[in-house]
C-alpha cells in the first residue's frame, strides 16, 4: 500500500517532469511565431517571398538568407563527418589504450571551445590564408571549415562512444581470428560506428543549423547567393545577430519572421535525419 | 583464405589505417595550433591575479573576479533547473514506450537545435521582460537550461537504459517498489552515464556567448545576488576582442582560463565516471 | 519579481540598500561608461552602476521605455528625436583604413566615393598598389556606417560591400587579412591596432591625417560624438544628474584618451 503511494508519486512527478520538458520547445516556437505573425502584415509575405534581403532599401526576401544557412551547414557536415568519423575510429577502434585515452580527453575539451575562440582564430589565422585565393578571405569556404572544426569533436566523441559499446570480448574474439582490425570492424563494427556517425552528425548539423558566432566573424556577412565558395553569404542567425540591435518596426518583425523560419528549418532537417537515420541510442564513456 | 585475398585485405587495411591516421593528425593539428595561438597571445597577460583581481582599463588589465562569479552563478541556476527537470524527465522517458516518449524526445531534439541566438531572444522577451527579470544571472541561467535540458535528458535516458534489464526485473521479484528501485538500483548503477551527460551538459553551458548577451548582460560589475546582470566568460572573451582597442591579449587569456576550467571539469567527469564503474555492481 | 527573488533568500548576499543605474545602448560608448561608471561608484559607494551592450537603437528604445535610466548613443540626435536630450561624453572620429602594405597613403573625398560605390575598379586608377579594391562595409544600422555614409553624401544601398563586418575590431582584422581591402572603423581602434603592429594603416583625406591629435583640435572632419542619452519626460534622480555632470568633467579626460577618443569641447 505504501509502495503502491510513492509509486503513484513518482510516476506524477517524472511524467510532469517528461511533459515540462517537452512544453519547452512549444513555449519557445509560440512566442516567436506569436512575434513573427507581424511580419506577415509588414512587410508582408511576398515581401519575404523576395530574393533580396536590404532593409535599409525596403528589401525583405529571405531566400539568400535561407541558401545562406544551408549552404554552410551542407559543406560543414561533409568536412565534420568526413574529419569526425576518421578521429573517432582512432581513438575508438583503431589506436592503443594508453594514446586513446589521451586523445579522447583532448576531443571532449576541444568540443567545448566557445564559438567565439574559433571565430577569432578563423579570422585572424585561417581567413588571410584563404584571403590568397578568394579575397578577402571571409567566405562560404571559411565558415564552414572554422564550424567544421568546432563541430567535428562532437562527431568523433559519438562515432568514438558507440564504437566503445561494443563489448571488449567480443572485440577480443575477432581479434584472436587474426583479422586485421578494419576486418574486424566490417564484421561486428560496422552497425555501432553508422550509428554512432548517424547520431554524430545530427548533433552537429543541428548546431551547424543554428550557429552564429562563427559565422558573423568570418563568413564576409554579404546577403547574396554565393556563385562560389570563395563568396561571402549571409545566414539567418547572423541576420539576426547583426540587425538585431538596430531594427524597429518591419524590420524587427522581419528578423522575427526569420527566427521563425530557422526554427522550421531545424525541424524540418531532424525530421529528414530521423527517417534515415532510425533509432538514436548513444552509450557515453 | 587465399593468398592474394590476403594481401588484398592488407592493402586495403594499410591505406584505411593511412587515410584514417592522416585525418586524425589534421584534425589534432587544427587543435594544437588554435590552442598554441592562444596561449601566445595570452602569455602577456597569464597570471594567478587574473582569478582574485576586477578588471581595470574596460578588461585589459586587472582580473576576472566578477566574471568568474558571474558564471558560477548562471551556471548554478542553469544546473539547479536542469539537474531535476531533466534527471526526472529521463526517467520518464526511459520507462515509457510509444508516442508520447516519442513526442517528447523530438520535441528535445528541436530544442537542441534551435539557434542560441533565438533562445536568447526568447529568454529576453520572457524570462527578461514578462517575468520582470531584466538582465540578470536568474535569466541568464534559465535561458541556458533550455539549451543544456536536451543534451542531459537524451544522453542521461541513454544512460538509464543501459542499465542491465535483469536489475530491476530482479528488484520487482524481491518486491521492492518502482520507487527505491530507481532511487537505489538503477540510478546508481547508471551513474557514469549520467554523469557524462552532465560533464557534456555543462561544456555546453560554458560557451554560450550569444544567448547571454541578452539575458544576463554585459554588466562586469561584480554580482551581489541572482537577480544582478552580470558577464559570462565567453562573454567577457568576445566584449574584449570586438569591443576594447588593444583587448586581444586579455581576451585570450580569458579564453586560456575558460579552457582549463573545462579541461578540470572534463578531466573530473572522466575520473568520476571510471570510479563509479569500478564499485559497479556487474 | 527581483523584489521576490531576493526576498526568496535567492541572493548571494545581504543586498545592501544601493541605488541602481542602468545604462543601455551603444557598444562603443559602453567600454568608456563603465570606466566612467567605475570611478564614479568609487567615489559614491553606495549607488551600482550596469552598463549593458545592445546597440545605440536598443538604448535610445530602453530609456525611452524606462528599461533604463541613461541610454548610449554613438551618434547625434536627430529630427524626429525632440523628446531626447544628448549630453556627450566624448567625439569618436572615423577614419578610412586600409593593408599596411597599401602604397597610397592619401585619398580625396571623390576617390573615396568611388572606391566604395565601385566606380573604380582597380587600385592603380588611385594610385595605389594591388587589384579590385575589397570594400569592407559596416552593418546596416550601425552609427559608424551612418556618420560615413552622411560625410561621403552615400546611401548605405550604394556600397559595393565585398564583406560585411559588425564591430570596430571586427572591420579592423578583416581589412588586415588581405592586401585589396579599404573599410573604416574609429580612430581610437585604429590607432591602437597599428601601434599593436596589426596590419593595417590609416588614410589621409584631401591632404588631412587622422588622428586624436586631428581629431581634438577639430581639423579631422569626419566624426561623431559618444551620448548619454535621457528623456524630456521624466526628471533624472539626484544620483543619475550626479553621473551625467560627472561623465562630461574633465576627471574622465584620462579614461576618454585611454580608449583613443577625445574629450568634447566644453
Amino acid at each position: 500500500m505504501f509502495h503502491r503511494r510513492a509509486d503513484a508519486l513518482f510516476t506524477v512527478v517524472t511524467r510532469t517532469a517528461g511533459a515540462v520538458s517537452g512544453g519547452v520547445l512549444l513555449v519557445l516556437a509560440a512566442v516567436i511565431a506569436w512575434h513573427a505573425l507581424a511580419a506577415l502584415g509588414d512587410p508582408g509575405l511576398s515581401a519575404l517571398l523576395g530574393t533580396r534581403w536590404q532593409p535599409s532599401s525596403g528589401h525583405y526576401g529571405v531566400a539568400p538568407l535561407v541558401f545562406g544557412t544551408l549552404a554552410v551547414a551542407a559543406l560543414t557536415l561533409l568536412i565534420a563527418v568526413v574529419g569526425g568519423a576518421a578521429a573517432g575510429l582512432a581513438v575508438g577502434w583503431l589506436l592503443p589504450a594508453r594514446v586513446a585515452t589521451g586523445l579522447r580527453l583532448l576531443l571532449l575539451i576541444a568540443a567545448g571551445i566557445p564559438s567565439v575562440v574559433w571565430g577569432l582564430w578563423g579570422l585572424t589565422t585561417l581567413v588571410p590564408l584563404i584571403g590568397r585565393w578568394a579575397p578577402p578571405g571571409t567566405s562560404w569556404l571559411s565558415a564552414s571549415l572554422v564550424l567544421a572544426a568546432l563541430l567535428l569533436p562532437t562527431v568523433a566523441v559519438s562515432v568514438d562512444s558507440s564504437l566503445r559499446a561494443v563489448p571488449a570480448s567480443a572485440r577480443q574474439a575477432v581479434a584472436a581470428t587474426g583479422l586485421s582490425p578494419w576486418a574486424g570492424l566490417a564484421a561486428i563494427g560496422l552497425r555501432p560506428l553508422r550509428h554512432g556517425l548517424v547520431v554524430g552528425s545530427t548533433l552537429a548539423l543541428a548546431r551547424a543549423l543554428g550557429e552564429t558566432m562563427v559565422i558573423l566573424l568570418v563568413a564576409g556577412n554579404v546577403a547574396q547567393f554565393p556563385r562560389g565558395l570563395g563568396d561571402p553569404l549571409r545566414t539567418l542567425t547572423g541576420a539576426i545577430a547583426l540587425e538585431m540591435g538596430y531594427a524597429s518596426g518591419a524590420h524587427l518583425a522581419a528578423l522575427f519572421a526569420l527566427g521563425a523560419i530557422a526554427l522550421a528549418v531545424v525541424v524540418a532537417i531532424l525530421v529528414l535525419a530521423q527517417c534515415l537515420g532510425g533509432d538514436r541510442e548513444v552509450v557515453l564513456a | 583464405m587465399p593468398e592474394h585475398r590476403l594481401i588484398h585485405w592488407r592493402w586495403r587495411s594499410t591505406l584505411a589505417n593511412a587515410t584514417v591516421f592522416a585525418l586524425t593528425a589534421v584534425v589534432v593539428a587544427i587543435l594544437a595550433w588554435l590552442v598554441i595561438d592562444l596561449l601566445r597571445s595570452a602569455w602577456p597577460r597569464l597570471s594567478w591575479n587574473l582569478l582574485t583581481e576586477d578588471p581595470r582599463r574596460a578588461g585589459r588589465a586587472g582580473g576576472l573576479a566578477p566574471i568568474l562569479v558571474a558564471t558560477a552563478g548562471v551556471l548554478t541556476v542553469c544546473l539547479a533547473v536542469v539537474v531535476p527537470l531533466g534527471l526526472a524527465t529521463a526517467i520518464a522517458l526511459a520507462e515509457a514506450r510509444g508516442r508520447w516518449a516519442n513526442m517528447v524526445r523530438a520535441s528535445l531534439d528541436v530544442l537542441a537545435g534551435a539557434p542560441s541566438i533565438v533562445v536568447g531572444l526568447f529568454g529576453l522577451l520572457i524570462f527578461g521582460d514578462a517575468l520582470g527579470l531584466g538582465y540578470s544571472l536568474a535569466s541568464g541561467g534559465l535561458t541556458l537550461a533550455m539549451m543544456v535540458l536536451p543534451v542531459v535528458v537524451r544522453l542521461g535516458e541513454a544512460a538509464l537504459r543501459a542499465v542491465p534489464a535483469e536489475l530491476p526485473a530482479t528488484a520487482a521479484a524481491l518486491g521492492l517498489s518502482r520507487t527505491s528501485c530507481w532511487l537505489r538500483l538503477i540510478i546508481p548503477t547508471a551513474l557514469p552515464g549520467l554523469l557524462a551527460a552532465l560533464a557534456l551538459g555543462v561544456g555546453r553551458a560554458l560557451a554560450e556567448t550569444a544567448a547571454l548577451l541578452f539575458t544576463a548582460g554585459a554588466s562586469e560589475r561584480m554580482p551581489e545576488s541572482l537577480a544582478d546582470p552580470g558577464r559570462v566568460l565567453a562573454v567577457h572573451i568576445y566584449e574584449l576582442a570586438m569591443n576594447v582597442a588593444g583587448g586581444e591579449a586579455s581576451a585570450a587569456a580569458s579564453a586560456v582560463v575558460l579552457l582549463a576550467i573545462l579541461t578540470a571539469s572534463q578531466a573530473l567527469g572522466l575520473a568520476a565516471i571510471a570510479r563509479s564503474r569500478r564499485s559497479r555492481p556487474s | 519579481m527581483r523584489a521576490l527573488l531576493l526576498a526568496l533568500g535567492l541572493g548571494l548576499f545581504l543586498l545592501p540598500a544601493a541605488e541602481r543605474i542602468t545604462l543601455t545602448g551603444s557598444s562603443t560608448v559602453a567600454p568608456l561608461a563603465a570606466e566612467i561608471a567605475r570611478r564614479f561608484e568609487a567615489a559614491h559607494p553606495d549607488v551600482r552602476i550596469d552598463v549593458q551592450t545592445g546597440g545605440s537603437s536598443r538604448g535610445i528604445a530602453d530609456v525611452r521605455a524606462g528599461r533604463a535610466d541613461i541610454g548610449m548613443a554613438s551618434r547625434a540626435v536627430r529630427p524626429g528625436e525632440e523628446d531626447l536630450i544628448a549630453h556627450t561624453i566624448a567625439i569618436d572620429g572615423v577614419a578610412v583604413i586600409v593593408h599596411r602594405d597599401q602604397t597610397v597613403r592619401d585619398l580625396s573625398r571623390e576617390q573615396v566615393i568611388g572606391i566604395f560605390t565601385g566606380a573604380i575598379t582597380a587600385w592603380p586608377m588611385v594610385g595605389g598598389s594591388g587589384d579590385v579594391p575589397l570594400v569592407i562595409n559596416k552593418a546596416e544600422g550601425r552609427a559608424t556606417l551612418e556618420v560615413f555614409c552622411d560625410y561621403f553624401g552615400l546611401k548605405p544601398a550604394h556600397i559595393q560591400a565585398r564583406s560585411v563586418v559588425g564591430d570596430n575590431a571586427h572591420g579592423i582584422k578583416t581589412v588586415a587579412a588581405h592586401r585589396d581591402t579599404i573599410g573604416y572603423v574609429s580612430i581610437g581602434p585604429a590607432e591602437t591596432a597599428v601601434a599593436d603592429g596589426v596590419a593595417i594603416r590609416m588614410l589621409g583625406l584631401d591632404g588631412i591625417t587622422p588622428s586624436t591629435e586631428t581629431l581634438r583640435n577639430g581639423v579631422w572632419p569626419v566624426s561623431r560624438p559618444l551620448n548619454l542619452i535621457i528623456t524630456t519626460t521624466t526628471t533624472p534622480s539626484p544620483t543619475v544628474a550626479a553621473f551625467l555632470a560627472f561623465a562630461r568633467s574633465p576627471a574622465v579626460d584620462d579614461l576618454i584618451a585611454d580608449l583613443g577618443y577625445v574629450p568634447p569641447p566644453r
